[in-house]
This record gives C-alpha cells, sequence and structure tokens, in this order.
C-alpha cells in the first residue's frame, strides 16, 4: 500500500503531513523522503542513517573505432544530449536523461553506457518507522532518476509513505507513479488553492485517488472547504491554525507528540486512507494509459 | 563566405540578437554574393534544454563558417568549435548590417572561450 503526501505549492506541510502519519501508523510502516533537492523528513525522526549507496544515471559513451558518423542517436535524442555534425558524436552528459535511446538505434553498436552519479540514497530506522531519503549532489539539474532510485525500496507488505516534492513537473509525476493513493495537502489561501487546483489536475490525469488536508486551518478560511465541495474531493483532516504546533515545527518535534489531541485526529486520518484504498481494491479503477511530462 | 548572425528579425536592419540559442533566428549571410536568407531557430526556440546545441547543428547543416552573436554558453562553444564555425560575440547593439561591415572590417573579436555560463552547469 503506497500513500503518497503531495502538494503543488511548497510549505504547506507535506513533511508534516508525512512524518506525522507515518508515526501513527503500526509496523510495518516505511517512509521514503522523495524530495530529493532538500529532503526535510529525517529532522523530525532523527532516523540512524547508513552512508548511503550512490545513485548513477546511465549516460552514452562512444566507441569511436565502432563510429561511422550517421547521426541517428543526435536525431534521437530529444534533449539535445548527443549531436553529430558529420563528426563523431559530442555527448552532454549533463543534459541527458538516461532514456537508452541512442544506444539502441546505433547501426554498428558504437555506444555502451557508463553510470553518472547524481546522488546518495541513504536508509536507516526511527523507532518503528523504515526509513529512506533521496539526495540529490548539489549541481544537478535532474532528480527524476533519484526519485525512481529511492522507490526502489517500496516496501512489499505494510504500508509505504512517499514524500513527493513540491509542484506539478516531473519530479513529483516520478514521485506520484504508481502510488495507491494521494494525499494533497493544502492551506487556505489564495496561493494554496491555486496550486492545489494545479495539483488536482495532475493526480486525475494520473489516475490516482486523492484527497486534501488543509493546513493552517481557520473557521472563516472557507476558499479550499467549498472548492473541494464544490469537485467532490473529500476532506480528510483540517489541521487547525494552532501555535502549539508551529512551535513544535520549529523544534523539529512531530505534532501528534506535541498536541495530543492532534494524534487522534491523524489516527483517523490513517484509518480514512486505508479504508478508501481497501475500498477502491474491492472495485479497481482504470489504469493510466498515458501519463504527463517526460523525465 | 557563408556568416550567420543571430538577429532579432529578418532583416539586415533588424537588431543582433544577444542569445545565440535561443535567438528568435538566424541571418545567413554569403559575403561574395551579398545576398542573405533567414534560417528559423523554431527547433531550438522549441527545445526544453540544449538549445545552443541545437543551433549550432542547424548552422553547421547549412554550412555556416562563421557565427556573429552577443554571447557564447559552453555548450555552444563546443558544438561551434567541433562543427568548425568561428564565432564572434559582443555583436550586441548592433545592426545586422553594422555587424556584416565590421565582420569585414575585421573588427570583430573572435571567442577564445565561452564568456557565459550554462544553464547546467
Amino acid at each position: 500500500m503506497i500513500i503518497a503526501i503531495a502538494s503543488g505549492k511548497g510549505g504547506t506541510g507535506k513533511t508534516t503531513i508525512a512524518t506525522n502519519l507515518a508515526m501513527c501508523l503500526q509496523k510495518p510502516v516505511r517512509l521514503l523522503d522523495c524530495d530529493v533537492e532538500e529532503p526535510n523528513c529525517h529532522i523530525f525522526l532523527n532516523p540512524d542513517l547508513d552512508g548511503g549507496e550512490r545513485a548513477t544515471l546511465p549516460v552514452p559513451v562512444i566507441d569511436e573505432g565502432l563510429c561511422n558518423n550517421c547521426g541517428e542517436c543526435g536525431r534521437i535524442c530529444q534533449f539535445n544530449a548527443i549531436v553529430s555534425l558529420k563528426t563523431k558524436p559530442l555527448v552532454f552528459p549533463a543534459l541527458c536523461h538516461g532514456c537508452g535511446g541512442c544506444m539502441r538505434v546505433c547501426p554498428t553498436g558504437a555506444i555502451s553506457e557508463e553510470g553518472r552519479e547524481i546522488g546518495t540514497v541513504e536508509t536507516g530506522t526511527s523507532g518503528h518507522i523504515e526509513f529512506v531519503q533521496g539526495r540529490l549532489d548539489v549541481g544537478q539539474a535532474q532528480s527524476p532518476p533519484l526519485i525512481r532510485a529511492v522507490k526502489r525500496h517500496i516496501a512489499e507488505e505494510g504500508v509505504t509513505i512517499i514524500d513527493c516534492p513540491p509542484g506539478t513537473s516531473c519530479p513529483v509525476i516520478a514521485a506520484l507513479k504508481g502510488c495507491d493513493y494521494a494525499v494533497l495537502v493544502t492551506e487556505s489561501t489564495p496561493f494554496g488553492l491555486h496550486d492545489l487546483k494545479l495539483a488536482v489536475a495532475t493526480v486525475r490525469l494520473l489516475h490516482l485517488d486523492f484527497g486534501v488536508v488543509i493546513n493552517r486551518a481557520t473557521p472563516h478560511d472557507v476558499m479550499v472547504r467549498e472548492y473541494c465541495k464544490k469537485e467532490r474531493i473529500p476532506v480528510l483532516l483540517e489541521i487547525p491554525d494552532d501555535r502549539r504546533v508551529a512551535e513544535a515545527y520549529s523544534r523539529g518535534k512531530l505534532i501528534v507528540e506535541a498536541v495530543p489531541e492532534l494524534r487522534e485526529s491523524f489516527e483517523r486520518l490513517c484509518c480514512a486512507i486505508i479504508s478508501r484504498i481497501q475500498h477502491r481494491d474491492a472495485a479497481p479503477i482504470p489504469c493510466a494509459g498515458t501519463t504527463p511530462g517526460v523525465s | 563566405m557563408k556568416i550567420v548572425i543571430s538577429s532579432q528579425g529578418n532583416t539586415l536592419d533588424s537588431m543582433v540578437d544577444p542569445r545565440f540559442g535561443r535567438a528568435a533566428q538566424f541571418i545567413l549571410y554569403d559575403t561574395e554574393t551579398e545576398k542573405f536568407e533567414v534560417l528559423s531557430n523554431q527547433q531550438s526556440l522549441n527545445a526544453t534544454q540544449g538549445a545552443g546545441i541545437k543551433a549550432a547543428e542547424t548552422l553547421s547543416g547549412r554550412g555556416a563558417e562563421a557565427l556573429i552573436t552577443g554571447h557564447c554558453g559552453p555548450n555552444a562553444f563546443q558544438t561551434l568549435s567541433a562543427a568548425g564555425i568561428a564565432i564572434y560575440i559582443g555583436a550586441d547593439g548592433l545592426t545586422v548590417a553594422q555587424a556584416i561591415d565590421k565582420f569585414k572590417a575585421g573588427e570583430l573579436r573572435t571567442a577564445q572561450a565561452p564568456d557565459v555560463k550554462g544553464h547546467w552547469q
């Protein structure tokens, strides 16, 4: 069972939901921090991390003795990462997305692949939570391959929670693909609502079942509630705009520990999501045929 | 000799486009016949990345021997160099016609290295 925590807008509380949800779920539970450009779940969970494994992206290497300068490799590359000017091809590894197309179309077998290091996948434990995070190397522009490397640690049993990066572009698609359910975290502000609509459009394109959590909710901010009602989107939880929550967050503490009455809310959230996924499994929805974004 | 100028418009009175990879278009000028034609740069403008590489490939395919532009980044520089195209930078602020005159008078400087950073490095 794979539950993704996504948002659209950054800073709405994805990590807060992911970490507190993991804390309230029963063993076995695994949390994957796929926000690999700035993973921060570890701040709240203090896992004992191992040294990590380096993640690589396959990039082409040309055997100039075999190359006949035909240019097929450059013609298939959609990322301008390899170009042949009637000469031996030039390769720009930083632009390569590792699709392997050039190697496949090369008629002389002149192209092989080597791994270009892009980041680290670290694993550890925090109490009953099995923890995995990706850490993209500084200066790397492409996070989806590292996100996919982190996702190879999805647990076969129990619940895996995926803390997604913000936004709706390739890294988010890479994190969301294959999940059973998406929790979209928002805040009741015009920016929050604007980006929530983008996130809703994204998960609908991916044919993912989803619900919304409203963070920093106040009684008078009704626009997100009204939007969800109109769109028939379940509001799974509202976290009140409570100073104790902000203080716990700023000290790197979990709110289910700092604000005891919220523990019950999170336990209800766990039950709501799990029963929704189990209900869905009884009557499966069609799989996504095509998915947006390339990475 | 065929030279290419990155251009904001499609006449010799147009301003030189300071960008190479994402130039609005290119003017391909023949110094012997003094005729020119406009080359589309649409493929590079549409590229999500590697616009300079793609543009250099386009120019190479059209037999350009020299390029006049404003600035040139590392990937474009490497590709243009591999294609044997001489690179003249610093022509921003000139019209295409003025840039051609300065080129003919030998007043433009060749770039020995990229003068701006890449977007991905």
